[in-house]
């Protein structure tokens, strides 16, 4: 294992590397500055791959691990302790997968302060991988607040029209909640004597049959509970602690959203299971069952809203919010099935929807609205794009056969043979498979399928001309050149049509979204095999919390 | 050291050097001609260097002079440190300043080594007598500095509200002082520990009144609410490198007195007997005055972060920002007022103070954080301001992120210092100072602590929004001096905040172990 040491500090570091070359290279250097941060990105990838290959799936404990001590005062010591097991790895490995699509898709769109902009995702990078990988409270605490402030500066300088006020409600709002989960860190240090995760996790498992338990007293361990959670719930978010998110989504630019869909709101998921199950587990299941149900009000509020929206991007935006309600309802289930359920999904979440958006920003960059009403017959001048946006969509929805469906049956069987939710909560969850599918495809029926519609101004004139670049097989030059050839038969005057083909970078994006769907959809084997040492040490933990009659009762239920 | 007739000079060197510095320059300036005053700055930052390579010589030493009425250990050391670092800046930054609005008058640079000088003897005082005295040095030279704009109205009015209100805070202190003297016979820190554990004491109110108005007076001195009215008008009148400089030095130095006399002095002072203790059980025991000041705290933290909220200049947001970080520095001074109380195997109470020596080095921690980081703000402000001392406004920043990326980069990370943001000084600041006011036992003080931060969140935000997400011209006047020092002070910030234990190693060896 000493050849491995280092392996999880390199993947964690490469970014600020990469931060290190973008900051000493010229402001001139635009046009080198973003290969730098694709290379940068892709090379984290690399190292997490090789890391993903260091793992040892048959182990639940921490691996890779790196112990030093930080700093220390008095009689307490801060270490930096990172560390992977089978509930972190593939969501480090999703972060380094995310980042370069933002990057890939960031390429030729942004063009204002390119050295900031790039400095700030892998900045980003860097804290959310830090998050993943921390196993000190105290470290954990810096990397999950240092990760605001790159989203901060993303929304607010390079976001659209009300990116301020998304940003600062981004901020203040997170901000709130992770200030008690502060206070509630500082409480466990100086209680357990340690900031250690596995440590203080050690001493709450060590008092577990005793009749006092782990904590002072009944109330105490709900506040601590609270303030880990309500800080978790901000990010994820759980309804109704989710008013930030559509203002930070529509407002975020594409690659913002991107990641914020894609591993952002994953801190909060990951945090629930790492944290509050971890280290909570009797309160956890004192309050599964409210928890429980306001994931399920955010399983259907959220395609609910989904559905009203005016706004393609507003529309994917709510659809996180239900797509998340999925992942809380697998983690508060408290079995092996629902805990492996969403942490998959967790992944799914964020290749679906962190594709959703890039498709999103593929149309904004050509049409520059994002208003579902302008849409209309995309199919028939951009096949290839629709194709694969098509795929992302039904990934989405949890068709079988792609990554969401396996995630969500996972979660809705783990939910259904839970003895704290139960069949109930499991019907519930499959009316929000339903909506989804509702919203999803009124989604893609209006912008994809129908009459091609133009841009208003050449409304009357376009409408009329169903595009020639619908009958082609193959997207590129051709339908480009029928789309330029319409303009000029039309007008002979500017713009033409918008739907210019996909350039190089969208479409490798897409692609590796839709390769990644595939895979997951189809051979979900290996993925569970990472984490299922892991969230079965976690569930047998959490088994002997819940109350035998309980149990007795929910087999008796199947 | 050098030791004359049991006075023990030696010991008062860093501070000692400082004054005699500003003596020696005040008379060698009248030989400096007016337009060539970079000489006499030079000289006041080699008088600064010295004090600050004497401060680190001495820095492991422990002792005390003048019969104890001066106390040289790790606490007077690190806050040494912290006001020369403080100075240093001040000095750098105001130069340029002074000299483009035609302030540049050769006794502003004696003033300000004298008013440091104050603040170190300060922190070094072991006596209420010294006390008073390093108060008065370290005040009346800021008094005049205020006024420096003279004849500017508004500064002429900041010194005379600060001088009128800053002698009525100093007739509380020395009264307070009287009746400590009148309930304990002793003025001595010390002894005055001795004697409250030993309860020979007059009466307990007399202890407590006394008590209340030392606090009182130097509750003016920090700007703690309800004390803290003057605070925003002298900041906005004053000359800005004297706000810069004052932001910090008087606060550095009040504190110092307040966290000398609470945890040296009046740790243990409870009225009535200490409750029993069985053998081999820990209470708490909290300390008199300990509700005041968590009250006083938990207002000034309060008012502090909301009316800050309202403010449109950058010169009285970060007054009403000060305020509010004395609000979370008098939480540690809170928590120095909780000791345990252990029972040895017969039932005797053992004493022990770690809980106010934690809260102790958190605060040290803190104001060595928030003194680079307040002072690089105000240099930042002081570069946008323009010569007739207007373009203080925030709407003058706008832009600043693209005409200035350094000047704005640094007041960023100087902001999300202040809100307390992780890798920057500011948080390691109040990681110490919420966990020690836990650690006694405050769980509510911290808890409005932690709230306030989210709502200073929102004001500090709103620079950066300027700076970065709005458009405007952005001028700025960044001589080298001031952008150096700016980047200093970022730099500082960021080692404070990512390698902590470069302080808290210093912080390391404050004790609270007398000196007998």
């Amino acid at each position: 294992m000493e050849k491995n040491d280092m392996l999880i500090n390199v993947v964690l570091f490469s970014p600020l590397v990469g931060i290190v070359l973008l900051l000493i290279m010229g402001q001139r250097r635009e046009e080198r500055i973003k290969w730098v941060a694709l290379v940068s990105s892709l090379v984290t990838l690399a190292f997490s791959l090789v890391l993903l290959g260091a793992f040892d799936p048959s182990k639940a404990e921490m691996q890779l691990e790196n112990l030093g001590e930080w700093f220390s005062l008095g009689n307490y010591t801060v270490s930096y302790y990172v560390g992977v097991d089978g509930l972190s790895i593939l969501l480090v490995l999703l972060t380094a997968f995310i980042m370069p699509l933002a990057i890939l898709f960031s390429l030729y769109h942004v063009k204002e302060r390119v050295r900031l902009y790039y400095s700030f995702l892998l900045l980003l990078e860097f804290a959310m991988i830090g998050v993943f990988v921390a196993q000190d409270l105290f470290l954990f605490y810096v990397f999950w607040e240092v990760s605001l402030v790159p989203m901060y500066f993303l929304v607010g300088i390079w976001g659209s029209e009300q990116r301020i006020y998304a940003a600062v409600k981004f901020f203040l709002y997170t901000m709130a909640g992770s200030i008690l989960m502060l206070l509630a860190i500082l409480w466990m240090g100086n209680y357990f004597g340690t900031f250690n995760v596995m440590a203080i996790k050690a001493a709450v498992e060590a008092a577990a049959g005793t009749p006092q338990g782990a904590f002072p007293s009944a109330v105490t361990e709900l506040l601590l509970f609270l303030g880990f959670f309500i800080a978790f719930a901000i990010k994820v978010p759980i309804w109704p602690l989710h008013s930030w998110l559509p203002d930070a989504h529509v407002q975020a630019p594409t690659a913002g959203s991107v990641i914020l869909a894609g591993v952002l709101l994953k801190l909060g998921t990951y945090g629930l299971v790492r944290f509050n199950l971890g280290l909570f587990p009797q309160m956890s299941v004192t309050l599964a069952p409210i928890i429980g149900v306001l994931a399920i009000i955010g399983i259907i509020y959220g395609a609910w809203v989904s559905y009203a929206q005016t706004d393609v991007k507003k529309l994917v935006a709510y659809s996180s919010i239900s797509h998340l309600g999925f992942v809380v309802l697998g983690i508060f289930a408290l079995n092996a099935a629902g805990i492996s359920g969403a942490t998959l999904q967790m992944v799914n979440h964020g290749i679906s929807t962190g594709g959703l958006f890039l498709m999103v920003g593929m149309l904004y960059e050509r049409r520059h609205t994002k208003a579902i009403d302008a849409f209309g017959g995309v199919w028939k001048v951009m096949p290839v794009f629709s194709g694969l946006a098509l795929v992302i969509t039904l990934s989405s929805m949890g068709l079988p056969g792609l990554n969401g469906f396996v995630g969500e049956f996972t979660i809705l069987l783990g939910t259904a043979g839970s003895p704290v939710l139960g069949v109930l909560f499991a019907f519930f969850g499959t009316i929000g498979v339903i909506l989804a599918a509702v919203y999803l495809l009124y989604m893609w029926n209006k912008v994809f399928m129908g009459e091609y519609r133009a841009p208003v101004a050449e409304h009357g004139a376009f409408a009329l001309a169903p595009a020639a670049g619908g009958g082609h097989e193959g997207e590129g030059e051709d339908v480009h050149a029928a789309g330029e050839a319409h303009g000029h038969d039309n007008h002979g005057a500017e713009g033409g049509n918008p739907y210019t083909p996909l350039t190089w970078n969208e479409l490798t994006a897409l692609i590796a979204v839709v390769i990644a769907a595939f895979v997951i959809g189809l051979y979900p084997r290996p993925f569970f095999g990472y984490m299922d040492a892991s969230v079965g040490a976690t569930a047998a933990e959490l088994a002997r919390y819940i109350p035998a009659d309980a149990t007795a009762q929910s087999i008796q239920a199947e | 050291m050098l030791d004359l007739g049991g006075m023990n000079i030696g010991a008062t060197f860093p501070a000692l050097s400082l004054a005699l510095g500003a003596c020696i320059l005040l008379i060698v300036d009248l030989s400096v001609p007016k337009e060539r005053k970079e000489i006499t700055l030079a000289l006041a930052l080699i008088g600064v260097g010295v004090s600050f390579v004497v401060t680190l010589l001495s820095l492991g030493e422990r002792s005390t002079a003048f019969m104890g009425m001066y106390i040289a250990d790790a606490f007077t050391g690190l806050m040494n440190l912290i006001v020369l670092a403080a100075t240093f800046i001040g000095l750098l930054i105001a130069y340029d300043y002074l000299q483009r609005t035609g302030m540049n008058r050769g006794e502003y640079y004696p003033l300000l080594l004298m008013s440091a000088a104050g603040a170190m003897f300060m922190a070094s005082a072991g006596d209420l007598v010294t006390l008073l005295i390093a108060l008065e040095l370290l005040s009346i030279p800021l008094y005049v500095l205020s006024g420096f704009r003279r004849p500017d109205l508004r500064s002429e009015e900041s010194a005379m509200k600060y001088f009128l209100l800053g002698a009525f805070s100093s007739g509380f202190l020395v009264y307070g002082i009287a009746l400590m003297y009148g309930a304990l016979g002793t003025t001595n820190l010390g002894e005055i520990f001795a004697r409250v554990q030993a309860e020979q004491y007059v009466s307990p109110a007399l202890l407590l009144i006394g008590t209340a108005l030392l606090l009182v007076g130097l509750g003016f001195k920090v700007a703690a609410v309800p004390f803290h009215l003057w605070t925003p008008d002298v900041y906005q009148g004053a000359p800005t490198p004297v706000t810069a400089y004052m932001s910090v030095t008087a606060k550095v130095g009040g504190f110092a007195a307040l966290l000398r006399l609470m945890t040296l002095a009046l740790p243990t002072f409870t009225i009535g007997a200490l409750p029993e203790v069985a053998p081999e059980q820990t209470i708490l025991v909290h300390a008199a005055w300990q509700d005041t000041v968590a009250i006083l705290a938990a207002l000034t933290m309060i008012l502090g972060n909301f009316v800050a909220i309202a403010q449109r200049d950058i010169k009285r947001l970060l007054a009403y920002s000060s305020i509010a970080h004395s609000g979370y520095l008098m939480m540690a001074v809170a928590a120095a007022g909780t000791f345990a109380v252990t029972g040895d195997e017969f039932g005797t109470p053992i004493l022990s103070l770690s809980i106010a020596e934690e809260a102790l080095r958190g605060a040290l921690i803190y104001l060595a954080a928030y003194a680079f980081t307040n002072i690089g703000a105000f240099a930042v402000g002081m570069a946008v301001e323009r010569n007739d001392a207007t373009g203080t406004l925030l709407d003058d920043f706008a832009g600043l992120g693209r005409t200035q990326p350094l000047l704005a980069g640094g007041m960023s990370i100087f902001m999300l210092s202040l809100i307390g943001i992780p890798l920057t000084g500011g948080f390691v600041g109040k990681w110490f100072v919420f966990f020690s006011t836990l650690n006694a036992g405050l769980t509510l003080l911290a808890l409005i602590g932690v709230l306030t931060s989210v709502v200073s969140a929102y004001y500090y935000l709103r620079v950066i929004v300027k700076m970065w997400l709005e458009y405007g011209e952005g001028e700025a006047s960044a001589p080298p001096r001031l952008t150096g020092a700016v980047a200093f002070c970022t730099v500082a910030t960021l080692i404070i905040g990512i390698l902590p234990t470069v302080v808290a190693s210093l912080a390391e060896g404050v004790t609270l172990a007398l000196l007998r």
